[in-house]
């Protein structure tokens, strides 16, 4: 599946959009930051409540493809520019964390 | 490369917002030597983990990054409250990590045994009152 399909899902605001055709590898959640530095799967997408700037730098540490923030968490200006700037997507959804995953892994994620 | 290559960044103690920046910058120059990207990996996350625990324990500190031939060494050193029980900290699941900390996402007590489980060799030489010295080598 690619970063696209996650972008056009109902319920889910496209923040920063990232790489649309970028492969996704896998759904991970988690909101310690250093369970998630060391489990997050490269190219993943990571859903979690947790936004702030770390939560940027845990994902651009692990090759994340794309943050999805649950529960209508969102990102201050300048994190959602750095992660334009790094080429991250982020999404955010009123949802809750397994409902979000599970939106995903119904899209098709593998 | 047969000269080892050195890198070293100052960590600012109060400024969470930037926590992170030198372990992102060092991943970037190691991509741009074009290592391996398991190596990479486990250096971002290790580097991470110490620059992270240097704002939140220590105030801040400096790290030195030497790459050679077969290994990159990470120097991170703080003068700040130093570790009173290492074998405790090493301990998955303890943290002194204040609430604040906490709300932001770190506090799990991860940190020191995920630069454990991701370098072939660590050490860490600490001193209350006087701080911490972590050295970590990642072999190539
Ligand atoms: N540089 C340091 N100076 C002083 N104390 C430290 C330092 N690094 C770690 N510690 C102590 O060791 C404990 C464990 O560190 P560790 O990184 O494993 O967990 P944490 O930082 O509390 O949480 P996490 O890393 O999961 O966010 C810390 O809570 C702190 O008491
Ligand atoms: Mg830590």
């Amino acid at each position: 599946m690619r970063l696209k399909t996650i972008l056009k899902l109902p319920g889910f605001r496209a923040l920063v959009k990232g790489d649309p055709d970028r492969e996704i590898s896998r759904i991970f959640c988690c909101d310690l930051l250093s369970i998630a530095m060391s489990k997050a799967p490269a190219d993943g997408v990571w859903v979690t409540v947790m936004g702030n700037r770390n939560t940027l730098a845990v994902a651009s540490l692990t090759d994340t493809a794309c943050i999805v923030l649950a529960e209508g968490m969102s990102l201050d200006d300048g994190t959602l520019e750095k992660a334009g700037s790094e080429g991250i997507a982020v999404l955010s959804t009123d949802l809750p964390v397994f409902d979000a995953a599970l939106k995903i892994y119904q899209a098709g994620a593998p | 490369m047969s000269q080892a290559l050195t890198f070293r960044y100052e960590i600012d103690g109060d400024d969470f917002t930037r926590a992170g920046e030198a372990s992102s910058s060092m991943k970037n120059k190691l991509k741009q030597l074009g290592l391996d990207s398991d190596v990479i990996r486990k250096v971002a996350i290790a580097m991470y983990e110490g620059e992270i625990n240097m704002v939140i324990h220590a105030d801040g500190g400096k790290i030195t990054v030497t790459v050679s031939d077969t290994e990159i060494t990470m120097v991170l050193s703080d003068t700040g409250p130093g570790i009173p029980d290492v074998e405790k900290a090493m301990q998955e699941g303890y943290s002194t990590a204040r609430a604040e900390v906490r709300s932001l996402g770190f506090g799990a007590g991860m940190g020191l045994p995920n630069m454990k489980k991701y370098t072939d060799e660590m050490q860490i030489d600490t001193t209350v009152g006087r701080g911490t010295t972590i050295t970590m080598k990642v072999y190539i």
